[in-house]
């Protein structure tokens, strides 16, 4: 999120799409009721299925699943053909003044340096222009048609009402009544805030499906105002943290880029990371980068990371393809490329797409760890329980270790929520049985390891006999101890070089702009550094006060970056630092410094009048509507279809799915065609349950015992199919046999002149825990992933549907 | 027990274990019954160990009431089929209830008051029945709706209610006409009361010489 | 439940004794269920079933949201939905959470046969008190709305006791607690019937013209009431009675025929022991006997 929970009650117009805020954050869906109740706020839903968010909106309009680019492509369509933009924040905060580089093109569906062998881009066209100085070059009266708001022009041209609604499915009245609802939110007071999930994310688009709403949200001036923002809803407690402090294969904590295999010395990865202002006097503040990388070293390794060694840079492991995503270490496995496999807290044979190739890989490792507090079905991927689990013990070879782990209530530590807060809980009871900490288990893991490194030697010892491990108790580190290493600490006396403020060696760090390259602070995660100073775990803080009654307690925990609560806030003030919105003012300049209820997203003394860009963590201080070399897809959101779709792409029939998108070869021969599985499916939880846990709670089974789809009642009709009578849902993949819900909720849409069903496909049941036994959607979803962060595209793909008997019990 | 050597049987053996098995479950089931009816009867419910056994175990009475009544019609029914002499019995109500039996006219086994008690019955249990299987909650609770369930309680009490007034009348009756007990406790009335009560029954009896002075015979 | 309370009763099932009326009481409550907010998440069923130590069986899907499918002695609350096509042809998902409406005049109590089996207090909560219910189910019958169930295990109603426990000490029932969106409220039923006005008036402004309370007069209004879009068809919300009313059977039953009827058989009884009095019991005479020994006689006679 960009904003808060909270923050929401500030909204004029709260847009979900591309997520069910209801339905799976219930808790967090209070502040959208709020916004309506006392902010007179309306609520707009855009989803394929009406939804129990729907049920309390004031207006809904449906749409195919995998089509949300060519919607908000239309919005933006509609936004500027109607001129309905908010123009001084557009100009002065965002990158639409600025021109492209000649080269940069779009065409047929690719953008300029596509090579068709390889499926890449080369990027080198998707830039600016630059001048002598090495500074973008502008246009501030946009007749250049090279500006980038005059390419959006162009490329969201063809996105007519008319070609939204032939696309999209969405009828074309409600599409349009949905535009000027957005639209109004152009004036300078009134905000949208853009409410999304995993319905956006699960995608092999997913990233620019967000993106282009974030570029609708800079259109009307909806970033860093109190009510805007782009905020994502995480799908799990602690999903944040879990970014946060870089669980990805090609990331390191604090969004730190891992170094790739051709990066072979500091200096080498550093390159690609000196972020030079592309205008004059920007911030660009990633110019720091080197600290943060630096400081992170020093966490790692100790007194071990010197200048000499480069900080340890040697010992970090190095990627020789871009990631190690989930969906390429299951391609592993079935190739027999990767053969043991330590599962914590995850439950890929629920989570996962492919089911089927998902056990095949299981079953082909020589050992399977797995940490949870429950009883997983990857845990027990080896047992035949009937159809749900089709294995059979006697051919899998794979030696399972199953390690009880405590829960959440069972610990002290920190969770991180959407809204970027970090807060503490404290251990309310002891876990059951044998269950042992993560902490516990991994450090036991390590001591292991370190031993037989040192005793054996081994190709390659010195990234874990390096290691620091100065913890008072090595065995199981205690959680605040942990959370102090992560915010950071001087390892020598610091003075600060405007304040002469001295930071003694050992003192806990009050901010990430303390940090050093100079191997001086070690710093866990960057982002976090300002969490636990010397005044205490600020994590724990409770202090629910909200000074202006506006969404802002800072006092409650505490946020990343710096405990600000919106990001991108100077966005909130004018060119001269007055409120667009004077009611709802976030940070406004006084005369001498940036003040109001959050931290300035901005140096705090920086005048209106030096003319820096709020966007400082970008390298021209704006905001993008172009997206340069970022993206994998192309700087501008484009409408590919899904890689199983029951339409062709009528904008680029030859280009119909994301060209960059990468399909292993067994995969792309798993996709299903239209012809025998013609209609679209999506997944989504229910807010009775969590994922795949509260199957195993009794109250939530009872709330919701039993596998189902939802369908039509018009393909219902066709299809014979009975209110809560069996059905088999198939993809290429597998199929699913389970009672039907014949609902109103889903109607068929026209596509392109064709009607389409949609059939949804709630994903919670599997075969352990306390809920009637499930075959779990993902034994349906194609494997197959987002282009930029292979996130699996389990929102839109193709199956059949037939009536069938009960199955014998 | 002295039974008079002329003693006539007005009623056998099974006649009387069953009439009293009849009149036990019949009270049992009043008195649950009517615990459940109104507030200030519900101490009756003491007698069954509390309510929750009252309610409980009135309807189980019922059942075996039915079944005990089904031996009371077989046994019955023939003695109480309606005849002329009905007519002019009823006619002379007034004179039956103030003992005036020189206007009432002869009448046979049964008197129409009798009749009327056999026949309510015969009506009121099966009514009694039906409508209390549809308010049994332990087993058909869900059987019917909610509105016929209302009804049927409804006329499960008004038949009851009339069952229970039938009730009062038979056995006031009972010890209204001296010895009448008697006749369902030991089985015998004299001839003097035959003559007395049921005249042409005697007369039946003396002519078919099923009775006689000495010698008293087994069946009726 | 059981009865803990330091509220006085205002009324009490089977009970012919004037209630405690010295003290006067506090403020009536009310929960108030704006159903416009409701977003069917079910929380409040879960603490339902968490506070009162309430685990129905696992079911099955039944082609609804709808779990359990019913209410039932472990089912004290229960999220109904319904798909509801308006005029304009768009759908509204009616979501509506079902449970005791604890009426003002409840017609359980006045069905109630088990003396303070069924109680109201004095902030208006009706409560059913375990130990004394005799498990009949009239309270079933009673109820206009369809709500008490009786268990086929101890043979004891049960419905929502809108947290009597809670509310005697100054919390609020705990589906009031957990719900996220705030769709359920708890307090004096003037501040509610208040607050739901704002809320109708909001809802008027965003078209739901017919937008109302229902507190239902029929059983002199209700200590649960709901903020509805359509409060002139309030049957659209799973079946919510239009005009509620103690069925006319019942009145029948509870009202004008339990005191006939006693006073009928009394009568019956009275009657009979006067005419035992005055005109006394019918007994065979000797001259009776004679006449049937005579007869007899001339019986034998005429067959020998």
């Amino acid at each position: 999120m960009t904003n808060t929970w909270q923050d929401i009650r500030n909204a004029n117009l709260v847009i979900v799409m591309g997520g069910n805020a209801a339905e799976a954050h219930p808790c967090g869906f209070k502040w959208v009721i709020e916004a309506k109740i006392e902010n007179g706020a309306k609520l707009v839903v855009v989803d394929p299925r009406f939804t129990r968010t729907a049920s309390v909106a004031d207006y809904y309009a449906p749409i195919r699943p995998g089509t949300d680019i060519a919607f908000l492509s239309g919005v933006m369509h509609y936004l500027l053909e109607k001129d309905t933009i908010q123009h001084a924040y557009v100009r002065a905060y965002t990158n639409a003044s600025l021109i492209v580089a000649d080269g940069f093109s779009f065409e047929d569906g690719h953008f300029s340096g596509f090579n068709g062998e390889t499926n890449t881009y080369d990027k080198s066209s998707w830039n600016y222009e630059f001048d002598e100085q090495g500074f973008a070059k502008t246009d501030d009266t946009w007749q250049d048609q090279r500006c980038v708001i005059n390419l959006l022009k162009q490329h969201v041209s063809r996105y007519t009402p008319e070609m939204v609604s032939r696309i999209t499915g969405t009828p074309q009245d409600k599409f349009l009544h949905i535009c000027e609802l957005i639209a109004a939110t152009a004036a300078p007071d009134k905000a949208m805030t853009s409410l999304f999930a995993l319905g956006w994310t699960q995608h092999s688009v997913g990233a620019q499906n967000i993106r282009a709403m974030a570029m609708v949200q800079l259109l009307l001036g909806n970033i860093g105002v109190a009510g805007g923002g782009m905020n994502a809803l995480r799908g799990h407690s602690n999903i944040q943290g879990l970014t946060d402090i870089g669980l990805l294969s090609n990331q390191m904590p604090g969004y730190l880029s891992l170094p790739t295999d051709k990066e072979t010395s500091y200096d080498e990865y550093m390159k690609t990371k000196l972020f030079k202002p592309l205008r004059p006097g920007q911030t660009s503040y990633y110019q720091n980068y080197g600290k943060f990388v630096v400081s992170l070293q020093k966490a790692l390794w100790g007194d071990a990371a010197t200048k000499e060694n480069n900080w340890g840079y040697d010992w970090l492991p190095k990627l020789d393809i871009p990631l190690y995503d989930i969906i390429k270490a299951f391609e592993m496995m079935n190739n027999g490329e990767m053969t043991g496999y330590i599962c914590q807290g995850f439950n890929p044979l629920q989570a996962f797409p492919d089911r089927g190739k998902i056990r095949r890989g299981l079953s082909k490792l020589k050992f399977l760890v797995t940490m949870d507090p429950l009883d997983t079905e990857t845990s027990r991927f080896w047992q035949d329980f009937g159809p749900q689990n089709p294995a059979k013990s006697s051919d899998i070879q794979t030696e399972v270790f199953q390690l009880p782990v405590t829960c959440f209530a069972e610990e002290s530590g920190s969770l991180v929520n959407s809204a970027r807060w970090l807060q503490w809980h404290w251990k309310a009871a002891e876990g059951p049985g044998k269950a042992m900490s993560d902490i516990w288990i991994m450090s036991g893991i390590f001591h292991r390891l370190r031993e037989m490194y040192r005793k054996d030697g081994g190709a390659f010892p010195d990234p874990i006999l390096n290691m620091s491990w100065k913890y008072t108790n090595p065995i199981a580190p205690d959680p605040e101890e942990l959370a102090k290493e992560m915010n950071g600490r001087a390892l020598a006396d610091l003075t600060d070089p405007v304040t002469a403020v001295v930071t003694k060696a050992g003192s806990q760090l009050d901010a990430f702009a303390q940090l050093r390259d100079d191997g001086t602070t070690a710093s866990g995660c960057w982002i976090f550094a300002g969490s636990f100073t010397e005044k205490g775990n600020q994590m724990a803080r409770r202090d629910a006060t909200d000074p202006r009654e506006q969404g802002i307690a800072p006092n409650w925990a505490w946020a990343w970056p710096a405990n600000r609560r919106i990001l991108y806030n100077r966005a909130s003030a004018d060119l001269d630092g007055k409120a667009w919105n004077p009611k709802k003012p976030v940070i406004e300049w006084n005369g001498t410094r940036w003040a109001g209820i959050d931290v300035p997203d901005y140096g705090p003394t920086v005048k209106p009048s030096d003319g820096v860009g709020p966007f400082i963590m970008n390298a021209e201080g704006l905001g993008r509507l172009f997206a340069l070399n970022l993206m994998a897809e192309g700087p501008f959101p484009e409408h590919y279809e899904p890689f199983e779709s029951p339409s062709e792409n009528v904008l680029h029939p030859k280009v119909p799915n994301n060209p960059v998108a990468r399909v292993f070869a067994d995969d792309r021969a798993s996709f299903g065609h239209r012809r025998d599985f013609p209609y679209v499916a999506t997944t989504y939880r229910l807010t009775e349950h969590f994922h795949f846990w509260t199957k195993h709670a009794l109250i939530n089974a009872i709330l919701q015992p039993e596998e189902f789809i939802e369908i039509g009642e018009v393909l219902a009709k066709e299809k014979g199919i009975a209110q809560g009578g069996w059905v088999k849902v198939s993809s290429k993949r597998g199929e699913v046999i389970c009672k039907a819900y014949v609902t109103k909720r889903i109607k068929p849409m026209t596509v392109d002149g064709k009607s389409t069903h949609v059939i949804g496909v709630p994903l919670h049941w599997g075969f352990t825990g306390q809920a009637r036994k499930g075959y779990g959607a993902n034994t349906l979803t194609p494997s197959v992933g987002d282009a930029n962060t292979q996130t699996p595209e389990f929102k839109a793909f193709l199956v059949n549907i037939e009536r069938t008997a009960a199955p014998a019990t | 027990m002295t039974r008079p050597a002329n003693a006539i049987t007005r009623y056998t053996t099974l006649n009387r274990v069953n009439h009293w098995i009849n009149a036990g479950l019949f009270i049992l089931l009043v008195l649950s019954g009517l615990s459940m009816f109104h507030p200030i009867l519900f101490f009756l419910s003491g007698l069954f160990g509390g309510g929750q056994w009252a309610r409980a175990a009135h309807p189980w009475f019922g059942v075996l009431l039915v079944i005990s009544w089904i031996g009371m019609i077989i046994q019955f029914w023939r003695a109480n089929l309606p005849s002329k002499d009905d007519i002019a019995w009823s006619k002379a109500i007034v004179h039956v209830v103030a003992n005036d039996d020189e206007h009432v006219p002869p009448i046979g086994r049964n008197n129409s008051g009798q009749k009327l008690v056999f026949w309510s019955m015969t009506l009121l249990i099966p009514v009694l029945f039906v409508t209390g299987l549809l308010i049994w909650e332990v087993y058909f609770g869900e059987a019917t709706s909610i509105p016929v369930q209302r009804v049927a309680v409804l006329i499960h009490s008004l038949a009851a209610i009339s069952a229970i007034l039938v009730w009062v009348v038979h056995v006031y009756a009972a010890i209204w006409i001296r010895d009448s007990v008697r006749s369902m406790t030991q089985g015998y009335v004299t001839p003097g009361w035959a003559w007395h009560h049921h005249r042409k029954w005697f007369y039946q009896l003396a002519a078919s010489r099923r009775v006689s002075k000495t010698t008293p015979r087994k069946n009726p | 439940m059981s009865d803990l309370q330091s509220q006085d009763y205002v009324r009490r099932s089977a009970t012919t004794m004037t209630p405690p009326a010295a003290r006067s009481h506090e403020d009536q409550v009310a929960k108030l269920i704006d159903v416009s907010r409701c977003i069917g998440c079910k929380a409040c069923q879960s603490a339902c079933m968490e506070w009162n130590d309430l685990r129905p069986e696992i079911g099955h899907f039944e082609g609804s949201y709808e779990n359990p499918m019913d209410l039932g002695p472990s089912v004290w609350t229960l999220m109904k939905f319904a798909e509801y096509e308006n005029e304009q042809g768009n759908l509204e998902w009616l979501i509506r959470k079902d449970g005791c409406m604890h009426c003002e005049d409840p017609g359980c109590l006045k069905a109630c046969p088990a003396p303070g089996a069924i109680v109201q207090y004095a902030n208006g909560i009706v409560d059913f008190i375990s130990d004394k219910c005799i498990g009949c189910g009239y309270c079933v019958k009673g109820c206009p709305f369809d709500i008490p169930r009786i268990s086929k295990t101890d043979h004891k109603s049960y419905k929502c006791t809108l947290c009597s426990d809670r509310v005697s000490v100054g919390l609020e029932p705990a589906c009031v607690k957990a719900c996220p969106t705030g769709a359920i409220m708890f307090g004096s039923k003037t501040d509610m019937t208040n607050w739901a006005g704002e809320r109708i008036e909001d809802l008027k402004s965003r078209g739901f013209e017919k937008a109302g309370l229902y507190d239902p007069p029929e059983v002199g209004g209700t200590h649960v009431m709901y903020v509805l879009h359509h409060a002139d068809k309030p049957s659209l919300y799973s079946g919510l009675p239009d005009k509620p009313r103690i069925s006319p059977v019942v009145e029948v039953w509870k009202g004008i025929l339990k005191p006939l009827a006693v006073i009928g058989i009394a009568m019956a009884a009275v009657g009979a022991f006067f005419h035992w009095t005055t005109i006394g019991p019918n007994e065979v005479t000797d001259e009776d006997e004679a006449e049937a020994a005579r007869v007899l006689r001339e019986k034998e006679e005429e067959s020998t």
